[in-house]
């Protein structure tokens, strides 16, 4: 059956693991209804062209610029912002450890590049992570420390799927 | 914010789709096939091009197709430059893909988006068109087309008025091929392309494809026989390559029709010589 919005609908998202009821137009991009609506402010406005990378959110696990997402397209999808990650995500963690920020204005579409790439992909090598990351801009150049802190974060990730490879061999 | 609403329609099958763009096109609303939606939201918020109506094909199932089916890999129209890259079925291309944007808009675009965008190097066509691939599309009545992609795409993607592009077929042969893929920007490493050369070795001859050098990729059989000739050293075959290019390269933000063909020559040099000494 063909879905049709025309003009204002209320639609129902999937956000942080909570079903939201938010009425948009089909223009409305994701990124302006997750903040405005939802007052989920952690995907910052940056380039709004799909450039620099600090909207970024998960969409059923994957990372997707929400400035280039329609409101209306992610209508039965599984959406995670920062705010979702409740700042115990060990990525969070790393970032404070190794100051992998300055001014701040990256740094949630960073934090969940890098957990979508240790949630997917722990054993990402570093042609890998490099990859992800450079979908990413931070114009105070944390780019060292971010890095530190996402190898960091893949280490674990990647020892504890070999332990639990082995747990489930032996 | 996009200013200016749009309608949105999201159908499940080919033939709502089409049937979907006749009745907007009764309504005499403009509709545009929507895929990953970069190029059409870009150009909505600048206000370049504002459509009447998108009509998102990721709903059809056979344009999410990812598979090998009867000897052929068959990509769906909305399969994402990431997820081909993933999947590995059809590699030249996979990499062709994972060097447009970044990897977080690959994770958006997709293969028939990025064919049919505005964005004139279509580099995704490349793979397609050295593998002789066939594209098979719906028209507005309903009617499928299937055709050498070489057939639909000449300087530009010839679709008739409300057809789309819904499935990829190409040889699994040839996907298996070797290739080899380069990509020269003039400054960032994810930047359009100053030129993007792919090749892929058939029965120890070289098929070339090039993005960059004009307002459209191309495909050159003349400029194939001249690196393939066995009598010409490689100086003689760089020459004959350049002479044989069809128009004088684009000049643009990204340099000069003259430093493309500068770059031209330095990088098929290092492929034929990489070719002669495998």
């Amino acid at each position: 059956m063909i879905k049709y919005y025309n003009d204002l609908s209320v639609i129902e998202l999937h956000v942080n693991g909570e079903a939201r009821k938010v009425t948009v137009r089909p223009a409305d991009i994701l990124l302006d209804v997750l903040r405005e609506q939802l007052g989920l402010t952690g995907a910052k406005a940056g380039c709004k062209n799909g450039d620099c990378g600090t909207c970024t959110i998960l969409m059923d696990g994957l990372p997707v610029k929400s400035c280039l997402v329609l409101a209306v397209e992610a209508v039965g999808h599984e959406l995670l912002t920062v705010e979702g990650l409740s700042g115990i995500a060990p990525i969070q963690n790393a970032f404070v450890k190794y100051h992998a920020f300055q001014c701040g204005y990256c740094t949630s579409g960073f934090l969940m590049v890098c957990h979508a790439l240790a949630t997917t992909k722990p054993d990402a090598d570093e042609y890998e992570m490099e990859r992800w990351l450079e979908s990413n801009i931070c114009r105070c150049t944390s780019y060292q420390e971010i890095r530190s802190a996402i190898t960091e974060v893949l280490d674990t990730a990647s020892r504890q799927t070999e332990r639990s490879t082995y747990a489930t061999i032996s | 914010m996009i200013a200016d609403n749009f309608i949105y329609c999201k159908p499940d099958t080919l033939r709502e789709a089409s049937a979907a763009y006749r009745t907007l096109l009764r309504e005499d609303k403009t509709p545009f096939y929507y895929g990953g939606g970069s190029e059409i939201i870009t150009m909505a918020r600048a206000g370049s091009r504002i459509p009447d109506a998108v009509i998102d094909i990721k709903g059809i199932p056979e344009c999410n197709t990812l598979e090998i089916n009867d000897g052929d890999v068959v990509i769906g129209a909305a399969v994402t430059l990431n997820q081909i890259q993933e999947s590995k079925l059809f590699p030249l291309l996979g990499i062709t893909g994972s060097r447009i944007a970044d990897h977080t808009n690959q994770c958006r675009i997709t293969l028939g988006g990025n064919i049919c965008g505005t964005i004139i190097y279509k580099e995704t066509l490349l793979p397609l068109l050295l593998t002789d691939s066939t594209i098979l599309t719906m028209g507005p009545r309903g009617r499928g087309r299937k055709l050498p992609v070489n057939k639909l795409f000449d300087r530009q993607i010839k679709l008739l008025k409300g057809e789309f592009i819904y499935q990829i077929r190409t040889d699994v042969s040839l996907t298996k091929a070797d290739f080899t893929h380069v990509k020269k920007t003039a400054n960032e490493k994810i930047d359009y392309p100053l030129l993007t050369v792919c090749t892929l070795e058939t029965e120890g001859k070289l098929r070339l494809a090039f993005s960059g050098m004009y307002s459209h990729p191309f495909r050159s059989t003349n400029i194939e026989d001249a690196i393939n000739h066995t009598d010409l050293t490689i100086e003689e075959k760089l020459d004959m390559a350049l002479s044989l290019l069809p128009d004088f390269p684009l000049t643009d933000s990204e340099g000069s029709g003259e430093y493309r063909k500068f770059v031209f020559r330095n990088t098929l040099k290092e492929i034929i010589e990489r070719h002669e000494n495998d």
